[in-house]
């Protein structure tokens, strides 16, 4: 299989790798996949309580290009943009940015729930109630 | 100078050795009459050129010249000895043993088996990729007809004790059949010593060409036949139909010819490269061989980068080495290797495995860069592995409760 530019550029240059302090009350963190199913991401956000906003963003995935590309995609798009634009990013704009073929579109459903997973940590860290998303449907 | 990319998946298919190809090519344009037309010399010729073979076959696993049945391939030779075996001895006993860790052509061969009546037991394998023989025996049946444990794993390359394994099956009537695709040009195949009844293998898993391959049928003590499983002109003494691939059955003999000349230089100089493979990428951290080491093919390692995924591994370096993963997302089930699974593997450590299978054609250059890329990429992808961080700080990685999909 091939993979496309995008997904390879984002595997051979990952943007934002790390780790953020999970501790810290303007941190969301969110672990999803399982290593079963050869897919974990954990994908990190930092937020300004005063302003909403999301300073930076920082990821770790085990699993294949795609998954890896998918969520160092999903960190560029984190940062600069507020919580509840946030929000608004799922898993088929990923698909058409990186242009993942059918079999690999559950690497783009693992990022945004991986999004979704750190915004509800960072809101329920902060005494906000968590945010109920429907199931995906790929799982 | 070093050629990219490097070729390490010989466990697929190997290169042709050019001297092959030198035996085959006037077969196919100046020979290229039919082995079976009796009455010119072009089927002479051809008749003649396929009996050489047959004998160059034969003489590599230690068996008469006519219990070679050729074949379109190993495929074919495991459907037709295994279904060949059902049919025929359908008034001894419907019942057939085999092993979970099986080629696909035996394992879905027996699932029609079932579909069609016939009882299979299929042996668990231990840790090490092999079976107990003790489960074995006790398997056994007075309805058993057929044994069929493979020679040697394609993926993790554990050799069977086939000796053991036939001495029970004789020991109680039971004929053995064997799959030794991976083994025969490898290590020493003979048919007699290690007490074979049928056998299947293939020209192209050692330096001869795609298309052919040959069901080893023991005439003597006892003599075993097979029902058809394709009608026609009743060709390979009636148990396998169609016009003989000659230039590939030329090509080989030729193999098998070179495969007993070479095989203690290819063993001596593939197992010295192996071995030097396999201690370089042991200094990684958690890094584990996959099967038996010690019962194994000289050509085959399978390891293990724990915390790594295998298809993203394989990224990192698959434009200039050819590798398999056991991962499964080089495949469209998203189940990673069934093999390694019933070595009693976690999902994640067969996910994170790199199968290597060297040939006579591999060369100590490549297997440098090899241990080189592959290293790098190991080390490179855990730094962004959220599994390699946590076991990193001493989190139990089976204590997490994840969010199975």
């Amino acid at each position: 299989m091939a993979y496309s530019e995008k997904v390879i550029d984002h595997y051979q240059n990952p943007k934002n790798v790390g780790t953020l302090d999970k501790a810290s009350k303007s941190v969301g963190t969110g672990l999803v996949g399982a290593p079963e199913c050869g897919d974990v991401m954990r994908l990190q956000i930092e937020v300004n309580h005063e302003t909403g906003m999301i300073t930076d963003a920082k990821f770790k995935t085990f699993g294949c290009g795609s998954a890896i590309a998918s969520s160092s995609l999903a960190t560029e798009w984190l940062k600069g943009k507020s919580v509840d634009e946030a929000l608004k990013i799922d898993n088929m704009s990923i698909v058409e940015e990186l242009n993942l073929p059918p079999v690999k579109i559950h690497c783009s459903v693992l990022a945004e729930d991986a999004i979704k997973a750190a915004i509800n940590d960072y809101r329920e860290k902060n005494g906000m109630e968590k945010i109920k998303f429907e199931e995906s449907v790929i799982h | 100078m070093l050629k990219l990319p490097i070729y390490l998946d010989n466990n697929a298919t190997t290169p042709m050795d050019p001297r092959v190809l030198e035996a085959m090519t006037p077969y196919f344009l100046q020979h290229f009459g039919n082995a079976a037309s009796r009455n010119h010399p072009f089927g002479w010729e051809a008749e003649e050129a396929v009996d050489y073979a047959r004998e160059q076959v034969a003489k590599l696993i230690g068996a008469d010249p006519k219990e070679i049945i050729f074949t379109s391939g190993a495929t074919e030779a495991d459907n037709l000895g295994i279904k060949g075996i059902f049919e025929m001895y359908a008034s001894k006993g419907n019942h057939i043993i085999t092993a979970t860790t099986e080629h696909k052509a035996v394992l879905d061969t027996c699932k029609h088996i079932e579909k069609q009546g016939g009882e299979v037991t299929y042996l668990q394998v231990k840790p090490d990729g092999l079976i107990d023989l003790a489960e074995l025996e006790a398997a056994i049946k007075p309805t058993t007809i057929l044994i069929a444990i493979m020679y040697a794993n394609n993926e993790i390359g554990t050799v069977m004790p086939i000796k053991e394994i036939s001495a029970i099956a004789r020991k109680h009537g039971v004929l053995v059949f064997t799959d030794a695709t991976q083994a025969v040009g490898k290590i020493p195949v003979d048919v007699n010593k290690d007490g074979i009844d049928l056998m299947s293998f293939t020209a192209h898993k050692m330096y001869g060409p795609k298309g052919v391959g040959a069901l080893y049928v023991r005439r003597k003590n006892p003599r075993v036949k097979v029902t058809a499983q394709m009608d026609g002109g009743g060709h390979e003494r009636g148990m396998r139909s169609g016009t003989l691939n000659v230039p590939g059955i030329v090509g080989f003999g030729k193999a098998c010819e070179l495969c007993m000349l070479d095989m203690e230089a290819d063993t001596l100089h593939i197992i010295k490269l192996r071995d030097k493979l396999e201690t370089e990428l042991l200094k990684l951290e958690e890094a584990y061989v996959n099967g038996s080491r010690e019962h194994r093919l000289p050509h085959v390692a399978n390891i293990s980068f724990k915390h790594v995924e295998g298809e993203g591994l394989l990224m990192g370096f698959n434009k200039n080495i050819a590798l398999s993963s056991g991962s499964a997302c080089t495949s469209a089930s998203l189940e990673p290797s069934y093999v390694l699974k019933a070595l009693g593997l976690g999902d994640d450590l067969a996910h994170s495995s790199l199968r290597f299978g060297l040939s006579r054609f591999t060369t100590e250059e490549e297997i440098d860069y090899t241990i080189k890329a592959i290293s790098d990429t190991v080390l490179k992808l855990r730094e962004m592995s959220p599994l390699w961080e946590m076991y990193k700080e001493g989190i139990d990685l089976d204590s997490i409760e994840w969010a199975a999909h």
